[in-house]
């Protein structure tokens, strides 16, 4: 056992440092170290920075234009972009369908679409989520019958992260209704959302602003070209879209950047007549947050090298404990700026009245930011199997119960 | 010891909880949001008819005499349909501040026609700098002639931006943090010197930043001594959160139980899930937990000891806090993608426990009062 990284893992540390240090943009670095998150252009902008490196793919192949890391260097990879802080990966491009299509997709659809994903020139959504399909994707309705050489799709998804703003579209479909087993009749489809018949309809979230939508499939005609792998094997594309990056669930990074603000802004913050920072309550909260980045961090490590190892291609058991961990984590630290902030995390400053455009900003830009960060995240333990689904996998599949 | 309601209470209950039942369904709310000061005028004023807007106060100045217990009906009536009318800026901060401090001719001018619906008030006291910290209070008052003079700034005023008139706390003596020099002082919200700008809360709650430049005020209270008073406005503040928290809190359980029964995921309702049956029982228990810190609040109001009274009210902050987080959490996480929209009510409850939560000291803030305070 050796805890330490190797001499090369740290030079490769070094080589993304002095990257991040001059090629990330002063103004996306504050903004993000702000908590104000990335609107479509700064992702698209910091993507193309990535992709002229040939580091914005950076979990492909180098065949089809990734830099070909191991999972280690991927996830110091992913960690220095969180901790920078430089915009998140476009999740869908970049971890879903690209992977995706590196492993299923025909010839021509690799060349068509990877270098496109890779440079953020498409911008991809998910089409998975149902009204009745939640936990339960397999028990998905939207239909796609053959007419000739295209599918005729019909049917409803929800909770489309930015299918608003969407090119693409990848999309689980039901091909066969009679299927024995319900997984055994789904398909896997790429749609350009500007194809007639599709509409979307926008949903606002819990923290006020617009990033799920609901979108509706009205006899849309999809290309047979365009489906991906077999006609009813799209379970096996989405199991394997879903189980594929282990690395990126955790967000520790994030985690690390958002805690290590928070002791930051808790310097400028009053309590007890002193600096919140020097207050022991907050201190211990602090510590133990700490503690659990640590533990998890060496976690997400025996995860990775396993991986490295190994390489059978089964989920890692510890794959659950890092999305539950993480998740629970990075919502902590979330809360924790927020209640830095105090009393001025409280308005919603995009609701002022009779605003004034040439008004100084009243409370610090970063502690309502903060506030719609942690509203947000309460979806990072919904999304991508809920925790509970997670510990369902754990105490069937780990344990046996 | 007796935790029953007398009939006469049970009768207050009964009625607050048939007006607000009737004229607070979720999507009727969204209409009062939507209103001009973003509450009702058309509810006020039938809050006033049922008696609520002088409930507390004493019968020479139109009230009715109700105590802690009577208040804490009708907040948790409030909190269990998100009521959006500012009674806790008017009824309880402000009518606490002049029970508290207001001689006889203020109480006769001011407390019946809060009661009549007639006048809204505010309580500014919170500066930007300050966070929770209650004595750090950097707006001045000057003498000037007979009156007085205020400058500074208020910050996070609830309510602040419908209100007529407000309770401002200002510094007459002393240096920042010192809890003797600050005093209490009526201004209106019209007097020259007086800005304000208007927003939401994230609740929905309207509030205001307040700057004040050589704003004629008058005195309310003991010059120097007005940190007792706003002492003891807060904690009535958060008796009356705690209550609005429970009545959130047992709608979100009501809610989310419901929805348990009913979402159908894997040919079952996700409720037959033990572990999401054993979550919900936590949230029925933190709920009860939650409701025996809501009596001790409206107990201890009256408690004689300063020191005494603090650390209640810091155990009931603590203990509020951290139940209305569990409950409101969950209440989104078992509800899903659904829970996590602004269409559906769930998520302004969440959002209300959160604000309630950030208001009158953190959970954080108040452990580390109770933690000071260990013998």
């Amino acid at each position: 056992m050796d805890l330490r990284f190797s001499a090369e893992e740290l030079a490769f540390r070094d080589e993304l440092r002095a990257f991040y240090r001059e090629n990330l943009p002063d103004d996306l670095r504050e903004q993000m170290r702000l908590g104000h998150g990335s609107e479509k252009e700064d992702t698209i902008r910091w993507q193309r920075i990535l992709n002229k490196k040939g580091w914005a793919a950076y979990s492909w192949p180098k065949a089809w234009g990734g830099p070909g890391w191991t999972p280690i260097q991927r996830m110091m990879f992913l960690e220095e972009n969180q901790l920078a802080p430089a915009p998140d990966m476009q999740v869908f491009n970049i971890t879903m369908i690209g992977p995706v299509l590196i492993q299923f997709g025909t010839e021509e659809q690799k060349k068509r679409f990877l270098p496109r994903a890779a440079n953020v020139d498409d911008w991809w959504c998910q089409g998975f989520s149902e009204p009745g399909a939640g936990s339960d994707l397999a028990s998905l309705k939207t239909s796609a019958k053959l007419d000739g050489d295209h599918y005729v799709v019909n049917g409803q998804k929800i909770w489309t992260s930015t299918a608003h703003m969407a090119d693409w579209c990848f999309l689980l479909v039901r091909t066969n209704p009679n299927a024995a087993k319900r997984q055994e009749g789904i398909s896997f489809l790429l749609v350009d959302m500007k194809t007639p018949g599709i509409t979307v309809r926008p949903i606002i979230s819990i923290d006020g602003t617009h990033h799920l939508n609901e979108v509706f499939f009205d006899d849309v005609r999809v290309p047979v070209s365009m489906r991906v792998y077999e006609e009813n094997k799209g379970w096996d594309v989405a199991k394997y879209l879903l189980g594929n990056e282990r690395t990126g669930i955790a967000r520790l990074g994030r985690s690390k950047e958002r805690l290590s603000f928070a002791k930051e802004a808790a310097r400028d913050m009053r309590s007890g007549g002193g600096a919140l920072i020097d207050d022991f309550a907050f201190r211990q909260r602090v510590a133990q947050m700490e503690v659990d980045i640590t533990a998890l961090e060496l976690t997400q490590l025996r995860v990775v090298s396993a991986h490295d190892k190994a390489r059978d291609g089964k989920p890692d058991p510890l794959s659950s404990v890092l999305k539950v961990k993480g998740t629970e984590l990075l919502q902590a630290a979330s809360e924790m700026v927020m209640d830095v902030g105090g009393p001025l995390s409280m308005p919603d400053w995009a609701l002022e009245l009779e605003a004034l455009s040439n008004e100084p900003e009243i409370g610090p830009s970063w502690a309502t930011d903060a506030t719609r960060s942690y509203l947000m995240l309460r979806a990072a333990s919904i999304y991508g199997g809920t925790n509970e689904i997670m510990k369902n996998i754990v105490s069937k599949a780990v344990l046996g119960l | 010891m007796d935790f029953e309601l007398s009939e006469e209470q049970r009768l207050l209950k009964d009625s607050v909880d048939r007006m607000l039942a009737d004229t607070y369904p979720f999507d009727k709310r969204k209409g009062y949001m939507a209103e001009p000061d973003g509450f009702s005028q058309a509810l006020w004023a039938q809050y006033a008819e049922l008696g609520l807007l002088g409930l507390p106060f004493a019968e020479e100045h139109g009230g009715f005499g109700g105590g802690p217990v009577e208040t804490m009906l009708v907040m948790e009536g409030i909190g269990r349909v998100l009521a959006l009318e500012p009674y806790l800026a008017t009824v309880i901060l402000c009518g606490a501040a002049l029970r508290h401090a207001g001689s006889d001719a203020q109480n006769s001018a001011l407390l019946p026609r809060i009661a009549e619906g007639k006048l809204r008030m505010a309580f500014a006291h919170g500066e930007r700098q300050a966070r929770y910290d209650l004595s750090d209070v950097l707006t001045t008052a000057k003498k000037s002639g007979s009156g007085w003079r205020l400058d500074g700034g208020k910050s996070v005023v609830v309510h602040g931006d419908t209100a007529q008139k407000l309770v401002v706390s200002a510094r007459t003596a002393g240096d920042r943090d010192d809890t003797d020099g600050i005093s209490l002082f009526l201004v209106d919200t019209g007097a020259g010197g007086v800005a304000r700008r208007a927003y939401k809360m994230r609740d929905g709650t309207g509030a205001a930043e307040l700057s004040l430049s050589g704003v004629d005020a008058e005195l309310l209270g003991e010059a120097g001594e007005g940190f007792a008073v706003v002492e003891r406005v807060v904690e009535a503040g958060i008796a009356a959160s705690a209550a609005d928290a429970v009545g959130g809190m047992e709608t979100m359980l009501a809610m989310t139980v419901e929805y348990l029964k009913t979402r159908q995921q894997f040919g079952k309702p996700i409720g037959a899930n033990q572990a999401l049956q054993h979550r919900a029982s936590e949230m029925m228990m933190a709920l009860e937990q939650g409701r025996s810190l809501e009596f001790l609040a409206a107990v201890r109001l009256d408690e004689e000891d300063a020191a005494a009274r603090a650390h209640a009210f810091s155990t009931v902050k603590v203990g509020i806090g951290q139940a209305a987080k569990f409950v409101s959490q969950n209440a989104v996480q078992l509800h899903g993608g659904i829970g996590m929209t602004d269409e559906y009510a769930v998520g302004h409850y969440f959002r209300r426990a959160m604000v309630i939560e950030h208001t009158f000291g953190d959970i954080t803030h108040h452990l580390s009062r109770l933690a000071a305070a260990i013998a």
